[in-house]
């Protein structure tokens, strides 16, 4: 095949036409005849037992259709919200989930009853009259306290707060004793809320005359939508469509089964009126699970000359009320701990910690970003306490061969770290900067540097180790290309786009594969009626490291059809028929010509070899042999006012490999927007609860700080291209390597401007208030030595 | 009991009976149906749902319908005008300036409403004259350029980035 135009190019995005017009169609948009609207009654506390639920004053409400609650669900679900073995397959405890709770809330936000009204506002009324009688119960909200055995249950029935807890390589007390140096932490990673700007919604319509169930979501995963909702409602999977056309924004929160899919559908059932549900942002903030949400306890030891020796890492994970249907898979956290380095020995271990919280599961990143950030600040730490530069150290310990197996067992694809590291250094201007902060800190100026020499493990994901990922499905991926008489070509993917921007870079493999112009394909996703029987969605920087080399494989076997047919047409030998730029042709006579769109409608035609059929279409799913492993290096740089705690992000440089690049403009797009979620966690963002009550304090936009964009410098990128070796496209993922990044180089800048300080670590959200009372704590401290010492 | 309320929207006069308490955006989407307008907060944080009142940028979730009796509205589906794209509509598309689009429909708005009070905004000025929209996807970094881009085009003064073509390659 012959990498022609397409595929690199800058191509502008096919679906802004429609998105700058306000012409998309998001879930809202569309309305059926009829529709009930859902209002869903949620618990106020974190943890109740539930006495009674009225609803006779409800039900009088103007324009109620009818109102639900656990005991019509248990006719129309079937089982809990299912739990994933992601990467912790041993779980000590998953409290069964079903969708709305029976008699004990276990958050704040779980759902108790719904309404359906006839418009949104009469749901909404009739919801605030459910008069709902509760015993409030202790609510466990610390995780160092739940795991006392003396501690209340999150559950009341439940054996203890324990969800997992999986040693992966234990704990070597001879390792450590190599180091000179050894260095002791505990780094936290707040709750965030994955706030897409567009909040979740449902709407499902349940046909009675043929037992089928349409339903329209906002969601990244279609079809592992309808395999869910097969398992939760008992309607056959060819009986149910999900139908999920623009979606806006998901982060991971839209990529696994929620309380609301099985509510609205089964109402639908129950009801036989279409029933739309749209998420309000408090309901988001409050009820769709939370990323994070975890601490580490770190131990690393290093040797005088700044090899790294060992490092112990325990992952303490709050999984909330419940376990989230992935919430273990941010347990791959320890299996990245080592990051892009080499170590003799690490230790890993992680526990899963129920509290009366919302649960947490993926979002942007999930396990990676926290692993980057625990790596990387050991890796600063462990540079301060040995007085060694901490670029000196990273390049000291660089993984440098390739496939490199981590300390895990996972095995790195490719790489060339310190080729990005140089270009990030060169870009920033590492030792001039140096320079400035010195003369800078004489004058009372906190200027700092942090970098983040990043790695992700992503591209999920090989058959065998996912296998078990849901219900027995590994998360391979499908595509099917179909090309038309007339030689238009449509496509068909399983993965789904929520602004990855799919439309556009699709094609441009399909063109390059095909020879076709790029203009006659086509790319359809988002509707479970069309296309292969399976596809398994859009996350985990999946999509073009699998969803892209299926498309690539499905092109490929047209392509193969399209040459024994062309060999046919012109008499000769396969082996002798040449295929460039979607032109057939015989070795040694280039002039006689067929385009793929003439073998096309030969295709469809009557003389065809004996032993073919008509048709040139081809469905393929592609397994891949590994995962892929993007890397970079990125760096912040900031000045902190010492007297404020405020945090002036001044720079922001990042250079990252994703392997060789399909569109440029929609890579660097995607580490926008991944760099400025992480930032978000850097400074920014927390879901705060009050830890007595459990009640939440963040519950709008108010009090939960997305940046703005006063908030975010222009961001400087670059990149260097190492080819993936693990897919014929050579590409690696791209989605969440910004966020993954980020953080990490931004809180590295922060403890390097307040290093005068004697400040060696600052936990997220690294806020005016929370640095101003680190900068005083040291202040006295360092008073109180002096004192001391005179 | 229901008021009737007529505005002007995007130039064609409407006019319905609507709850008191109906607010501006549900009447745009739900009653009118135009669903470029979109809600993505319950608070007035996140600028989805902005359109222009009367030329000014307005959130169309703070006011009821009927505070707009008599008003001028623009929409998103507004701007383009004869088929051809607003130069803020065309800048975003250019520069990458949206990624789920969610959020666009409310920027251009803002954006529009910028540009008519400032023609020729530096990047700190788009920067602040935008705060009152949330996007999640872009990082802001490319809608900055964006509007940058549509003043250029739209003629103001002193700016420099000129829109690109929009199948070109880099």
């Amino acid at each position: 095949m012959a990498v022609t135009a397409m595929i690199g190019a800058k191509i502008h995005r096919r679906e802004d036409p429609r998105l700058v017009s306000g012409a998309g169609h998001y879930v809202d948009d569309f309305t059926l005849p009829g529709t009930a609207y859902m209002s869903i009654v949620r618990s106020p506390y974190a943890h109740a037992r539930i006495n009674s639920i009225d609803v006779t004053a409800a039900s009088k409400a103007p324009g109620v259709v009818a109102i639900y609650t656990y005991k019509d669900f248990a006719k129309a679900i079937t089982g809990g919200i299912p739990v994933a073995p992601a990467f912790v397959a041993e779980k000590k405890q998953t409290p069964n989930r079903f969708p709305i709770a029976e008699k004990e809330v276990v958050y704040q936000g779980e759902a108790v009853a719904v309404v359906l009204a006839d418009s949104r506002y009469q749901a909404v009324d009739a919801a605030n009259l459910v008069d709902v009688n509760y015993d409030q119960l202790p609510a466990v909200m610390d995780m160092e306290k739940a795991l006392d055995p003396k501690s209340p249950k999150v559950h009341s029935d439940g054996p203890d707060n324990v969800a997992w807890d999986l040693t992966y390589v234990p704990d070597d007390a001879e390792a450590m004793k190599e180091a000179d140096v050894v260095i002791k932490e505990r780094i936290h990673q707040q709750r965030l809320s994955p706030t897409a700007i567009e909040p979740r919604g449902v709407m499902a319509e349940y046909a009675r005359a043929d037992g089928s169930l349409t339903v329209w979501m906002s969601t990244q995963i279609p079809h592992l939508m309808r395999f869910y909702l097969t398992l939760g409602l008992g309607l056959p999977e060819s009986r149910i469509r999900v139908v999920s056309q623009d979606v806006g924004g998901g982060f991971g929160s839209k990529g696994y089964p929620q309380a609301e899919d099985y509510l609205v559908t089964a109402a639908a059932k129950l009801s036989s009126r279409p029933v739309k549900w749209i998420e309000g942002r408090t309901e988001a903030i409050q009820g769709t699970p939370h990323g994070r949400g975890q601490f580490f306890d770190v131990e690393a030891g290093a040797k005088k000359d700044g090899t790294l020796v060992a490092l112990k890492v325990t992952q303490y994970l709050d999984a909330g009320g419940y376990v989230g249907n992935l919430g273990a898979f941010q347990g791959v956290a320890c299996l990245l701990s080592g990051g892009a380095y080499k170590w003799k020995h690490i230790s890993a271990r992680t526990v899963g910690v129920l509290t009366n919280r919302v649960p947490t599961d993926i979002y942007r990143g999930a396990g990676r970003p926290e692993a980057t950030h625990l790596c990387e600040r050991v890796i600063d730490l462990l540079a301060g306490a040995l007085k060694m530069d901490p670029v000196a150290i990273r390049r000291k310990n660089f993984a440098t061969e390739f496939p490199f197996t981590n300390n895990f067992g996972l095995v790195y694809d490719s790489g060339a770290y310190e080729k990005a590291l140089d270009k990030a250094l060169e870009m920033v201007g590492y030792d001039r900067f140096r320079k400035e902060q010195e003369e800078g800190r004489r004058k009372g100026k906190y200027l700092g540097i942090g970098l983040s020499s990043w790695i992700e493990i992503c591209g999920i994901g090989p058959s065998a180790p996912t296998a078990g990922a849901t219900g027995g499905i590994a998360l391979v991926e499908s595509a099917q290309v179909r090309v038309f008489p007339t030689g238009s070509v449509s496509v068909y993917v399983g993965t789904h786009s929520h602004g990855q921007s799919h439309e556009t870079t699709f094609p441009q493999i399909v063109a390059d594969t095909l020879g076709v112009p790029y203009d006659s394909i086509e790319l359809r996703h988002g509707d479970t009626a069309e296309g292969p029987a399976f596809g398994y969605g859009t996350y985990g920087s999946r999509s073009l490291a699998v969803g892209g080399m299926a498309v690539h494989k499905a092109s490929k076997k047209v392509v193969d059809k399209a040459r024994k047919l062309a060999a046919h047409i012109f008499e000769a030998s396969e082996d002798d028929v040449v295929f460039d730029q979607g032109q057939f042709y015989v070795k040694g006579s280039p002039d006689k010509r067929k385009a793929m769109a003439e073998i096309a409608l030969a295709s469809y035609g009557a003389s065809l070899p004996p032993d073919m059929e008509q048709g040139l279409e081809a469905v393929a799913y592609f397994d891949p042999p590994n995962f892929v492993w993007p890397f970079g290096t990125h760096i912040a740089v900031v000045e902190v006012d010492p007297e404020t705690g405020d945090v002036d992000l001044q720079r922001y440089i990042a250079v990252d490999d994703c392997g060789n690049v399909i569109n440029p403009m929609i890579v660097d797009g995607q580490i926008h927007g991944g760099v400025t979620q992480g930032i978000a966690q850097a400074l920014y963002e927390e879901v705060v609860y009050d830890n007595d009550s459990g009640q939440m304090r963040t519950g709008t936009m108010t009090d939960y700080l997305i940046p703005t964009a006063n908030e975010i410098p222009n961001l400087e990128l670059d990149r260097t291209v190492t080819p993936s070796p693990t897919n014929e496209l050579g590409v690696k993922g791209i989605g969440e390597a910004g966020t993954i990044a980020s953080s990490a180089a931004v809180i590295n800048a922060v403890c390097d401007a307040l290093s005068p300080f004697g400040i060696k670590h600052v936990d997220m959200p690294a806020s005016p208030d929370r640095i101003w009372k680190q900068i005083q704590q040291a202040r006295v401290a360092s008073s109180n030595g002096e004192e001391a010492r005179k | 009991m229901k008021q009737k309320v007529a505005t002007t929207i995007n130039g064609e006069r409407r006019e319905h009976e609507v709850e008191p308490r109906l607010l501006l955006v549900h009447y745009i989407r739900d009653v009118v149906g135009l669903t470029g307008t979109h809600i993505g907060c319950d608070t007035s944080q996140c600028g989805a749902c902005t359109i222009l009142v009367d030329g000014k940028a307005v959130k169309s979730c703070t006011m009821f319908a009927l505070q707009a009796e008599g008003r001028s509205l623009t929409t998103i589906e507004g701007m383009a005008k004869d088929g051809q794209l607003h130069p803020l509509q065309q800048a975003f598309w250019d520069e990458h300036g949206l990624q789920c689009g969610y959020c666009t429909p409310g920027f251009i708005m803002a954006a529009a409403y910028l540009l008519s009070e400032n023609p020729n905004p530096t990047d700190d000025e788009i920067r602040q004259g935008l705060e009152g929209n949330l996007c999640r996807c872009t990082g802001y970094v490319n809608i900055v350029k964006s509007v940058k881009s549509a003043a250029a085009t739209m003629g103001g003064a002193t700016a420099k980035a000129g829109a690109k073509s929009a199948a070109g390659r880099s």
